[in-house]
């Protein structure tokens, strides 16, 4: 976990990249979360006094989108496709097997940080349905064996 | 790129390009969209180049936008021979460079085989899934490395802003449009051209035209495809806009998920600024526009114009009411032109081969073509562009090619959470803009789900008020409340609880969020449910009277059981089975605890001989 002051540093720099412009808000909030993986709550108090917008406003806008993870994330980042396509070719059921293994649920991070579980509304590639994107990587044709072995070869790799 | 001071000097630029240009050198393309992607192109497009290397060859491979039939990626077209295969795997690509690149023999067992005849298909225009299909925005996608501008010129990209430019009025751009009779891509369907002149004639400066690439509804994939693919269609679309209008900014609002579509964009308007077609003074005359690109925060109702402006500003995505168009009051309450991207696309179509040309295409009410995302329960998978006012049944059959394992269709779902589920015996309808609205379904961007006779009709309604409700903003109280109101009676329903009245509860609720509601999400947010209720009323009522999910979905509803006279006492199922629900001898039949059964499905999964039934 980043110190507090380097998060205030970077998030600064951040801004200033955006020239403070009031209206990049949601792409400074992007740029901050791609660095530390999540939105930390210095970095939104910073945010607000830098861009001189209050506090409550950036907090609005950073529970508004899906986007923005207000806690850390963990090491991978699974996220279960859960848009039509792949709703009606059985989404629900690998989402079931992930919670199974992972112990957690959609939105949650596991005990040692290794994995977040995420739901997305399509990622746009229904032939591969039903799909599951882990980190950059497209996982098409999931069937509940296919999740064993995936979390196995990740656990095994963060090893 | 040089930079283009003048029309003369495009059109040098583009005769220069094409003379550079052999038609009968061989070129190896290969889909590079988000679903052959996922199947891994990327490794078959360097392993190409790798093998090209080491024969010492002069062949290009070009990485290219998206062919549209996902179903069979990874796909390679070889040209000069314009030869189509598909599913390529790495270890295929030394026979097809050293034998068919280097000696134009076609292997047999890449080639598509057409599961109707049975026999091969050599060349892509003749496999079913493209013959019917008329891909006048989508079709350039095939031949562009569209990280490359130069692609795009040598098609004779960018004319039509020339022709725009050095020979019509700012009028006559959009009288052209008019006539053309261009409705919108993104939903509502709006003409185009009407949009156009509002926002020319209102007062107030700078005037914004934005680009809609906040492609929300589940299942369809179009726009990223066409952002990803043939950025610069876009682009020019919208230059043409700007100029009709008088607008000197522009925005391309692309949703988060697509981060391939924002660098392509980004790029593309990069090299299209170098090449003196954005920025000031474009081609030497006094019309200056540029453009940016704002990433979306993943919220669907920013797909909503008002909820659109307000992302932008830098706010939460929350819609305002419309009593004052955003045509005069949009962004920052500047006139403004928010227009799909494939709206965009079709712009550079209607200036170069004219409107009466485009008006030639389609029905009545809705002219030109529409790109439909074919998913779901459909053996072809993909991306068809096709004249409005194809029936559905040529869509889901003769490019689809049906419905898989040979399993009866039961609905197709249109127009994405906004939209309904349209039934067997409509398949015959002509789709367009207007016979969907008829049938209590709507355009929407184009998304097509197929739904077979194991796709629940009360878990589709279910599925999308969940969506509805977690993605409603919780402006207005109706649809905030109302939806997550509705959703409660269709979980109720799917678990067995639901009570006489409730579908006519359903209905009642409905109308109220219908009208209560400020944006169309919530104006919509109905659809889906009271479609199914008017097209399958019989699965509520067997849902709710007697405790059946004849679909075999619900899992309140459902039992599992083994066919004893299938199962070989494998013992697979008792493996993967989370909570020890199956037991049984090796070689014996095995059974199913229903108490301890959690109908997660493993079973059925693993088991491989069908022996377990769903009832």
């Amino acid at each position: 976990m980043s110190k507090v002051s380097d998060i205030k540093l970077k998030t600064k720099q951040i801004v200033k990249k955006h020239k403070g412009d009031k209206s990049a808000l949601i792409a400074v909030l992007q740029d901050i979360q791609e660095a530390f993986n999540y939105l930390p709550k210095e970095a939104l108090i910073t945010v607000g006094a830098a861009m001189g917008i209050p506090t409550s406003r950036v907090y609005e806008v950073a529970t508004f989108y899906n986007a923005f993870s207000l806690n850390p994330r963990g090491e991978h980042i699974v996220k279960i496709c859960v848009g039509t396509a792949c709703h009606v070719r059985g989404a629900s059921a690998i989402l079931d097997k992930f919670e199974r293994t992972l112990l957690i649920k959609p939105g949650e991070t596991n005990q040692d940080q290794k994995f977040s579980l995420e739901l997305v509304n399509c990622v746009g590639a229904c032939a591969l349905g039903p799909v599951v994107v882990i980190d950059t990587e497209y996982h098409g044709q999931m069937t509940m064996a296919k999740v064993d072995k995936i979390i196995g070869k990740l656990k095994e790799g963060a090893q | 790129m040089i930079k283009m001071n003048n029309t003369q000097a495009l059109r040098q630029v583009q005769d220069d390009l094409k003379s550079q240009y052999d038609p009968k050198k061989k070129l190896v393309t290969i889909c590079a969209g988000t679903g052959c992607r996922g199947y891994g192109c990327i490794k078959v497009k360097e392993e190409l180049e790798a093998e090209i290397k080491k024969q010492n060859m002069d062949v290009e491979v070009r990485a290219t936008g998206c062919f549209g039939f996902c179903e069979k990626g990874p796909l390679v077209i070889i040209h000069p021979e314009k030869i189509f295969y598909q599913q390529v795997k790495i270890k295929d690509v030394p026979d097809i460079i050293s034998k068919t690149v280097a000696q134009g023999e076609v292997l047999e067992k890449l080639l598509y085989r057409d599961p109707q005849t049975n026999e091969t298909v050599m060349k892509e225009e003749d496999v079913p899934f493209y013959k019917k299909q008329n891909r006048l925005v989508f079709g350039q996608n095939g031949m562009i490395d569209p990280t490359r501008i130069e692609d795009y010129l040598v098609i004779d990209g960018y004319s039509a802003l020339a022709k725009a430019l050095s020979g019509m009025t700012p009028e006559g751009v959009i009288s052209e449009v008019k006539k053309a009779g261009l409705r919108g891509r993104g939903g509502g369907g709006f003409l185009a051209g009407i949009k156009w002149e509002g926002s020319r004639r209102a007062h107030g400066e700078p005037k914004y035209v934005i680009g809609n690439g906040d492609e929300g509804d589940p299942g369809a994939y179009m726009d990223r495809s066409l952002m990803e693919g043939n950025p610069h269609s876009v682009i020019e679309g919208m230059i043409i806009g700007a100029y009709a209008i008088g607008a000197s900014e522009g925005y391309i609002y692309v949703r988060n998920e697509y981060p391939l579509a924002v660098i392509h964009l980004t790029m593309a308007i990069e090299s299209a600024r170098e090449a003196g077609l954005l920025g000031r003074n474009i081609l030497g005359t006094d019309f200056s526009f540029d453009i940016k690109i704002s990433k979306g925060g993943g919220a669907f109702v920013c797909g909503e114009s008002s909820a659109l402006f307000a992302s932008i500003e830098g706010r939460a995505g929350e819609p305002r009411a419309k009593y004052v168009h955003a045509v005069e009051k949009g962004l920052w309450d500047k006139p403004t032109v928010l227009n799909n991207v494939e709206t965009w696309a079709n712009v550079p179509l209607i200036i170069s081969k004219g409107a009466d040309w485009y008006a030639s295409i389609g029905t009545e009410n809705s002219k030109g073509t529409k790109i439909f995302s074919l998913v779901g329960k459909i053996n072809n998978t993909g991306l068809i562009e096709v004249p409005m006012g194809m029936t559905l049944r040529e869509i889901i059959y003769g490019m689809g090619g049906g419905i898989p394992k040979g399993r009866k269709f039961k609905a197709v779902q249109t127009g994405g959470p906004s939209g309904g589920c349209i039934p067997e015996s409509l398949l015959d309808l002509q789709v367009d803009f207007d016979r969907l609205y008829e049938v209590g379904s709507m355009m929407g961007s184009g998304g097509m789900i197929v739904m077979d006779d194991r796709s629940c009709m009360v878990d589709v309604a279910k599925y999308f008020l969940a969506f509805l409700q977690e993605e409603s903003c919780g402006k207005c109280v109706p649809c905030r409340e109302g939806v997550r109101r509705m959703r409660e009676i269709l979980e109720d329903i799917c678990a067995g609880k639901g009570e006489e009245g409730d579908v006519e509860l359903l209905e009642h609720i409905s109308t109220g969020v219908a009208d209560g509601s400020l944006c169309a999400l919530g104006g919509s947010a109905p659809n889906p449910v009271l479609s199914t209720i008017k097209y399958f009323r019989e699965e509520y009522d067997a849902h709710i009277r007697d405790h059946r999910c004849p679909a075999g979905v619900c899992k309140a509803l459902i039992t599992y059981s083994i066919d004893p006279e299938k199962c070989t006492g494998c013992g697979l199922c008792i493996k993967v089975c989370p909570t020890q629900a199956v037991s049984g001898e090796k070689k014996k039949a095995h059974t199913i605890n229903n108490d301890l059964c959690t109908r997660c499905g493993a079973c059925i999964e693993s088991c491989k001989f069908d022996a377990i039934n769903v009832k």
